[in-house]
């Protein structure tokens, strides 16, 4: 119930902060921002939880991503149709990659979801209609009232989204389901002869993952009113997720958001004050002292003092 | 380095705006703040780097005349790598956090077609830097594109037309998958479809591609007469590698066209010899004439030699000076900075610049346009000094600055000593 | 797309020559991969770093190959360091190690390519030397020399390399750590010792392998990224531990390559090697000649 309240409230405060006269780059960062807190979060369903490294993010961000625009230039759909498309073809797409490749071990796993990035860029690359390599100027609808740009819209849109991930994440975590996944983390082996559906499980986590990942890509064509397949299906992408996870922490569904909220906001200021890669260098380096030094991430550092479901 | 403290202001401003300062109304008084990204390095770099010097040229010496309308110019410039997804980042950034008054597009195509829809959902006028055919989509009027071209047929019809005077009737394209090339290769492909000609070779690449030797196989195979290559900087020497390593056929009358980077003193230098016998499109070559354009160039020169950029600075440099030329007519004219009057004046207006005078037409380009074809002949290697005079560029179109007739076909023409 | 036999032989010719470059440039991870099990994502990053060494020491005069096999000494000692340090934390500690392992090599493959952007720019990079430029002309067919040097030092590393591996005591210590680590360990042999060994030489191919690269064509920072399904590809077709499969396996690859750029276009091409891969994985994991 206590959590209910608390993102009942962050929603409101979103909303109330949409409408005040914040100036407007703040929306446009913290948009970004919270992406990473949908992705980081979608990412730790399968890879905290469950132990599958998955390097692929840009692959379901990108079909939600392309998904979306595909809808909008087809029939002009609104946001919500073009989100819950995105999130179909995600778990399509999860499904899909964890039906292949799922029942190899952990490094192969990573590999094929690398490979799903670079297949799904090139059909986007040979896709005239969403724009091919050249990409797709789109011009937004609009933006509805109360808000005073689409942006701002946007921005609300992004809280909504990661409030619902966030409770899935929590839901799996809670349940039987994140029961079995920790178990096949622990010993893949043992949790089969124990009787646990491995497969099962783990293709459920893929797929809830695809999901989120693929809703969290619809909105971006109409945050940038530009898709093009490179920048889309970058690997930055996976870094910000994979990253945001380890070091926020792995084992419980507050890690990412911590994680997501630093490293993004972090790297927002880094690329208006300094540049653009040197926030790419710092995620990297980051990462690699958390897995090294800290592989339990914050909240592992401090552990004592959150309630810990383990 | 001045850059620092913009930075901290730059991370207080951002700080300021997290903390929730109510949104401040642009300034009636202090400099005026003009901004834009400019690929500076990437595939475009050693375009954008020159053109970067001419604006700075036009900035410091308006603000010794007292600036504009008694305000100092400040001019804000990023890097944009000629990378599209960085531009609307970059150009959002000028807007809400350095609150730029004026905006210029990045040079080039590719990095301006992301901002379109931008500034035409906020309704901002943007000064077009050397794009081709960027805004035929979007349809913004409060844009005014800078370059010597309008559309498909103002590039390609004298590259055209001598390729049929040789007699030729087969056609090959290769054009890169991106803005630029598609919308040329779009208009061009008409072209020759009304000249019946038969099209016997027709691909795309993607932009990053870096080994041509595959595709000009199958070019050679398919033993084109005329083959029209569109392509940015780094493919373009590529494809001239690739050409001049495996060749492309006895039967090529006319091999270049819409080629860009040719034009890039550095990448001239360097590809030397090699250069000989494309046809390619110019906005200048020595000998033609405007009025002023002699007097910049040799200021020019003077600073481009410290600032260690292209010395000659003949593609965009005058283009971009002239684009401060445009802005600054308006400005005196409007006695505002008001995009929409600013627009307003300049949709019916004659703007005298040292590329000559300029009118727009409804789309926001060069109503008279003014595009160069010219071919390489005689070129040596690791000679910079050799394209300072006229001779190493025979201009075969439009007739006004003809100097000469295309030789063909394309192996007689890379032999031809002038 | 026209269709010609000159075409599909001038392809395949290109594609075995490029096949055999591939091969070249994944035995590294076929060493660190496949016999070791190091999950090293950062392969390709460090080749990439390999070419702008190359690009460097190529600009004080040197040929680009002799650059390359300079550098290949101080490229061994970098994967003893690299090795040694991934085995005190990782290797060692059990569980949550293979994700860690990942992620490791996964942020170590990225900040190598920021640093080469911080320290080099975007801009591609090349070198130049007698034989990049020109080609053989063999009656219709023209072979770029570029090609043919790659394919030449190419073959000679593979061959040398599977010789070490086979013939010397070293080399089949290696191979024997990768099979068998106790009883390595009862007949007193240090297999972490040989682990490092082993890592060190394939990094210090990778050296060489960088040098190839840049001969080919240009290179960018951002280069690592494709290679990674390039590499990855060729030696999970190979099959774990197989270094001759790694020569058949680049081959397949490289000729499959070539005639889908020839007969499909250039804008599929770079999903060859990803989808190859993902068809391995999917219908025989253990490639064509795995343990």
């Amino acid at each position: 119930m206590k959590f209910w309240i608390s993102m009942a409230v962050l929603g409101a405060a979103a909303f109330g902060l949409a409408l005040s006269p914040v100036n407007e780059y703040f929306f446009y960062a913290a948009y970004v921002v919270l992406t990473y807190v949908v992705l980081a979060t979608a990412w730790n369903i399968l890879g905290g939880y469950a132990g599958y490294v998955n390097f692929g993010t840009p692959a379901f961000f990108g079909i939600g991503a392309y998904t979306a625009v595909l809808l909008f230039r087809w029939m002009q759909a609104p946001l919500a149709l073009q989100i819950a498309a995105a999130a179909l073809m995600g778990a399509l797409l999860g499904f899909g990659v964890g039906m292949l490749t799922l029942r190899l071990r952990g490094i192969f796993f990573a590999i094929a979801t690398v490979a799903v990035i670079f297949i799904m860029e090139t059909l986007m690359i040979n896709w005239r209609y969403v724009g091919g390599a050249q990409g797709l100027q789109l011009l937004r609808p609009d933006v509805t009232a109360p808000f005073a740009t689409y942006t701002r819209m946007l921005f609300v849109l992004m809280v909504a989204m990661a409030i619902a991930g966030i409770a899935i994440a929590r839901y799996i975590q809670d349940s039987w389901i994140g029961r079995g996944l920790r178990a096949v983390r622990d010993s893949e082996e043992a949790a089969e002869a124990s009787g646990v559906p491995t497969l099962r499980l783990k293709l459920l986590a893929c797929t809830v993952m695809g999901a989120l990942m693929g809703a969290a890509g619809a909105p971006m064509p109409m945050y940038l009113s530009f898709i093009e397949p490179a920048s889309t299906f970058n690997l930055s992408y996976t870094i910000g997720a994979l990253g945001s996870a380890i070091i926020g922490g792995m084992s419980h569904w507050l890690g990412p958001i911590v994680g997501a909220l630093l490293l993004g906001s972090l790297q927002q200021i880094i690329t208006v004050t300094i540049s653009g890669e040197v926030n790419v260098l710092i995620v990297g380096v980051l990462l690699v002292l958390f897995v090294v030094l800290a592989p339990q991430g914050l909240l592992g550092l401090v552990k004592r003092w959150l309630p810990f479901s383990r | 380095m001045k850059g620092s403290r913009r930075k901290v202001l730059k991370a207080g401003a951002a700080l300021a705006a997290a903390g929730g300062f109510p949104y401040i109304a642009r300034a009636q008084s202090g400099p005026v703040k003009i901004g834009m990204s400019m690929p500076q390095t990437g595939t475009l770099g050693a375009g954008g780097q020159a053109a970067l010097l001419a604006l700075r040229m036009w900035v410091d010496e308006t603000n010794q005349k007292g600036g504009l309308l008694g305000r100092k110019i400040e001019f804000i410039v990023y890097d944009d790598q000629g990378n599209p997804a960085n531009t609307p980042g970059i150009y959002t950034k000028l807007l809400d956090v350095d609150r730029v008054d004026l905006l210029i597009a990045p040079y080039a195509t590719v990095p301006t077609a992301p901002i379109m829809p931008l500034v035409k959902e906020r309704g901002l006028l943007l000064m077009g830097n050397f794009s081709f055919q960027v805004n035929a989509k979007v349809q913004h009027d409060m844009w005014f594109n800078n370059a010597p071209w309008n559309d498909a047929r103002s590039w390609s019809e004298g590259f055209m037309r001598a390729g049929q005077k040789a007699g030729a009737k087969t056609i090959a394209f290769l054009a890169a998958d991106q803005e630029f090339a598609q919308n040329l290769a779009n208009g061009a492909r008409e072209l020759a479809k009304a000249a019946n000609m038969k099209f016997v070779y027709d691909q795309n690449y993607p932009p990053a591609t870096t080994d041509f030797s595959s595709l000009i196989r199958g070019i050679r195979a398919a033993k084109p007469e005329v083959v029209y290559c569109m392509s940015y900087p780094n493919d373009s020497v590529a494809i001239i590698r690739a050409v001049n390593e495996i060749g492309v056929g006895s039967q090529v009358q006319m091999f270049g066209g819409g080629m860009v980077g040719l034009q890039f003193t550095p990448i001239m230098t360097s590809l030397g010899s090699l250069l000989n016998g494309i046809t390619n499109y110019n906005s200048y070559v020595p000998g033609m004439k405007y009025p002023g354009i002699d007097e910049f160039l040799a200021r020019y020169a003077k600073r481009a030699q410290e600032a260690k950029v292209d010395p000659l600075g003949f593609y965009l440099p005058p283009f971009n000076y002239a684009i401060g030329q445009i802005l600054e007519q308006a400005i005196n004219a409007t006695k505002s900075f008001e995009h929409k009057a600013l627009a307003g004046w300049l949709r019916k207006s004659e703007v005298k610049t040292i590329v000559g005078p300029i009118r727009w037409d409804k789309n926001g380009e060069w109503a008279n346009p003014r595009v160069v074809q010219a071919q390489f002949r005689g070129v040596v290697d690791k000679d910079l000094e050799q394209f300072r005079k006229p001779g190493k560029q025979v201009v075969i179109y439009p007739d006004e600055y003809k100097t000469g007739d295309a030789i063909t076909p394309f192996e007689k023409a890379r032999q031809a000593k002038a | 797309m026209i269709f010609s036999f000159d075409l599909l032989f001038e392809a395949i010719l290109f594609g075995i020559l490029l096949g055999c470059f591939y091969a070249a440039v994944s035995i590294g991870l076929s060493v660190s991969f496949g016999l070791l099990d190091v999950p090293h994502v950062a392969h390709p990053a460090i080749m990439v770093f390999g070419s702008y060494c190359t690009y460097i020491v190529a600009g004080w005069g040197l040929d680009p190959i002799l650059s390359g096999v300079l550098l290949m000494p101080a490229f061994f000692v970098l994967g003893v360091l690299i090795y040694r340090f991934y085995y005190e934390t990782f290797e060692r500690r059990g569980a949550d190690a293979a994700v860690r392992g990942l992620a490791f090599f996964f942020g170590l493959a990225f900040i190598i390519e920021v640093g080469l952007i911080l320290g080099f720019g975007v801009d591609q990079r090349t070198v130049q030397a007698p034989y990049i430029g020109s080609s053989l002309a063999l009656g219709e067919y023209r072979i770029p020399y570029r090609m043919l040097v790659a394919f030449g030092v190419a073959l000679v590393l593979t061959l040398a390399l599977t010789l070490y591996l086979s013939k010397t005591f070293t080399g089949r210590a290696i191979k024997a750590v990768a099979q068998d680590e106790p009883a390595l360990r009862l007949m007193g042999a240090n297999p972490v010792r040989i682990k490092q060994w082993a890592f060190g030489i394939a990094t210090g191919v990778s050296a060489l392998a960088g040098a190839m690269l840049i001969i080919i064509g240009p290179v960018e920072p951002a280069l690592d990224r494709v290679y990674i399904g390039r590499t990855f590809c060729v030696v999970v077709l190979a099959g774990l531990g197989s270094m001759t499969g790694t020569l058949a396996a680049g081959l397949i690859l490289g000729v499959a390559e070539s005639l889908v750029l020839m007969f499909f276009g250039a804008s599929w091409a770079p999903a060859v090697a990803f989808g190859l891969l993902l068809v391995v994985l999917g219908i025989r994991p253990q490639g064509l000649f795995g343990r």
